[in-house]
């Protein structure tokens, strides 16, 4: 019983074919999506352009319908007036009413929430505050920047206190500072109790900041679950060496061993696959009279098992990431 | 009132449409330039004001409530203005009637500018004011609400373009109506129903249109206002209703 109550957003065998062209040829843009996203989570929606984040998004938003599948959020089916009181939306590059000033955006959406006088202009300066944009208030929107658009989209989003809030892509156009001021304030919303469900195919901001992710790939999902455990279970543990002075042959045997190779002047790099590896390689160091410089373990990443993803399912897709 | 917030936000919106300003410059000259008209005229010159005043502010009030009103929707849709609105807790028929109130709004505005316009003028030239052209203002008025629907009724599914070629052609159908019908019976049967279906769908917006009245004193009895008011505001908002409807299924894309 307790998952249903936990169960902020939730979808199966969501998915959504548009027709294109003259023809109507379709598209599938998601397909069979199957999302859980409990109360109180980070939860990042990963996955490379053109996956179908920003379509599942907006039918999450009532924006599209799906073709098929269904989805609830706070356990009621998508449109529900109720449950979109609830509910905070960012979206993609957002555009807004250009001639309004900082103020004037947020007071016309804190409106539309039957928001007024003393409580909405408080709740106002509270979330321009938050969102570093209180020098803002008077400037029309026109005369932002696209970093500054982002934070008042956010500061938007806040403004009936959502207990979801769902970012299509709250990163994108920032710089890094600006990066890192979101990362923060979405911590700091989930540290207020606020679920968070986010896209992104900046994968170092979803491992830092994600309870959980879902990995999708032309519209299909290929992996979901706790950050930790993606990155364990089928990390590569690749294995860095740096080699000094390893002649002609020595560099043609490494090659064979190594996933990648670099040479650069006397030095060379080699990321090989696994530490079983580290013994064979050891083996050419000694045969070539060669020096061993360093001998580095790496740590399995959201961005190996994303690449990696990417590689086993979608081959004609390796360009593109 | 979230219908309120939304009108009122369409109406600042249009209020920085400088197509409008122009709209509304050339109106106010042509209802001024029946001032020179009149003096070189022979004859009655109240008439040729009055005539001139009236047509001028629904001519100009019609091309408003085009031009304006086949952006009000789909301006939304193409710029994703519309993302941030539809999924906060307002059902889309409640969106629609904010902005079409707005644009309303916007147009009460501007023909409060052109009647005062007029008023001036026929102040300056001593043409009497009767109860009348407050009648045919009305009516205009009226007729505006009904060509502004349309407009939004066509912008919820066809770009700008096509609204605004579609509701100019039902502008001049309306208007040519009563034609329309004396035109079918020359026809033969299929012909003739055709041509009266289109008679029966589309408004009849002579029903609307005072000028003879005005300029013959005519009378328009109060009965007969009520029957043109409760004729207009129905048909608006079967036009609403119906343009809710396909809003209400469409796709954001
Ligand atoms: N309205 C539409 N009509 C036709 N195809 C569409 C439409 N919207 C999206 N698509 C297609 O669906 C697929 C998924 O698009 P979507 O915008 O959901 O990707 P995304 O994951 O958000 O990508 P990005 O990271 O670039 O934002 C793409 O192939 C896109 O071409
Ligand atoms: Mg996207």
């Amino acid at each position: 019983m307790s998952m249903i109550v936990n169960s902020i957003l939730k979808t199966e065998g969501l998915s959504k074919t548009f027709k294109v062209g003259f023809w109507g040829r379709s598209v599938t843009a998601v397909h069979g999506l199957d999302l859980d996203v409990h109360k109180g989570e980070v939860f990042g929606f990963l996955g490379p352009n053109g996956a179908g984040k920003t379509t599942t998004i907006k039918m999450l938003m009532g924006l599209i319908y799906p073709t098929s599948g269904q989805a609830w959020l706070f356990g009621r089916p998508i449109g529900d007036q109720e449950s979109k009181a609830r509910l905070g939306f960012l979206p993609e590059s957002p555009y807004f009413y250009d001639y309004l000033t900082g103020l004037e955006f947020l007071q016309f959406y804190g409106h539309l929430f039957g928001l007024r006088g003393v409580a909405l202009g408080k709740r106002i300066d509270e979330l321009l505050e938050l969102v570093g944009m209180s020098h803002a208030r008077h400037l029309q929107l026109r005369k932002f920047s696209k970093g500054m658009l982002q934070r008042v989209g956010i500061a938007q989003a806040l403004i009936n206190d959502p207990e979801l809030v769902v970012l299509d892509e709250p990163m994108s156009g920032l710089d890094p500072v600006g990066r890192k001021e979101i990362r923060d304030l979405i911590l700091r919303l989930k540290e207020s109790g606020k679920t968070i469900f986010f896209s992104s195919h900046i994968l170092h901001d979803a491992e830092v900041l994600c309870d959980r992710v879902a990995i999708i790939l032309k519209g299909r999902q290929v992996a979901c679950g706790r950050v930790s455990e993606l990155i364990d279970e089928g990390a590569t543990h690749s294995v860095e060496v740096v080699v000094e002075g390893l002649g002609p042959e020595g560099l043609a045997r490494l090659r064979q061993l190594a996933d990648r190779v670099i040479v650069q002047g006397t030095q060379v790099l080699a990321v090989l696959p696994s530490s079983q590896h580290v013994g064979p390689v050891l083996e050419i160091i000694r045969g070539a009279r060669a020096t061993l410089v360093s001998l580095t373990p790496q740590k399995g990443s959201l961005e190996d098992l994303f690449i990696r993803e990417v590689k086993n399912k979608q081959p004609e897709l390796r360009e593109a990431v | 009132m979230r219908i309120l917030s939304i009108a009122l936000n369409t109406f600042r919106e249009n209020l920085r449409e400088k197509l409008l300003y122009n709209l509304l410059f050339f109106a106010l000259l042509m209802i001024g330039s029946s001032i020179l008209l009149s003096r070189i005229t022979l004859g009655d010159y109240h008439r040729l004001i009055l005539d001139l005043g009236l047509a001028s502010i629904n001519l100009f009030g019609v091309l408003i409530a085009i031009f304006v009103g086949i952006g009000l929707v789909s301006k939304e849709v193409d710029r994703k203005t519309i993302y941030t609105i539809v999924s906060k807790p307002i059902p889309r028929y409640e969106f629609l009637l904010g902005k079409y109130c707005g644009l309303v709004i916007t147009l009460l505005a501007n023909t409060v500018v052109m009647v005062a316009g007029l008023l001036i003028v026929l102040q300056v030239m001593d043409v009497p004011i009767t109860s009348l052209v407050f009648k045919s203002l009305a009516l205009i008025l009226l007729e505006l609400m009904v060509i502004t629907a349309v407009a939004v009724l066509f912008s919820t599914f066809t770009s700008a373009t096509l609204s605004a070629i579609f509701t100019l052609a039902v502008y001049v159908i309306g208007h040519l109506s009563g034609d329309l019908k004396e035109f079918a019976r020359k026809l033969d049967d299929v012909s003739q129903m055709a041509v009266n279906a289109i008679y029966y769908t589309l408004p009849n917006l002579e029903r609307f249109n005072l000028k003879g009245h005005v300029i013959h004193h005519l009378d328009f009895g109060m009965a007969d206002m009520a029957l043109t008011l409760a004729y207009g505001l129905t048909y608006a908002a079967f036009l609403l209703l119906l343009a809710s409807v396909i809003f209400q299924r469409r796709d954001f894309q």
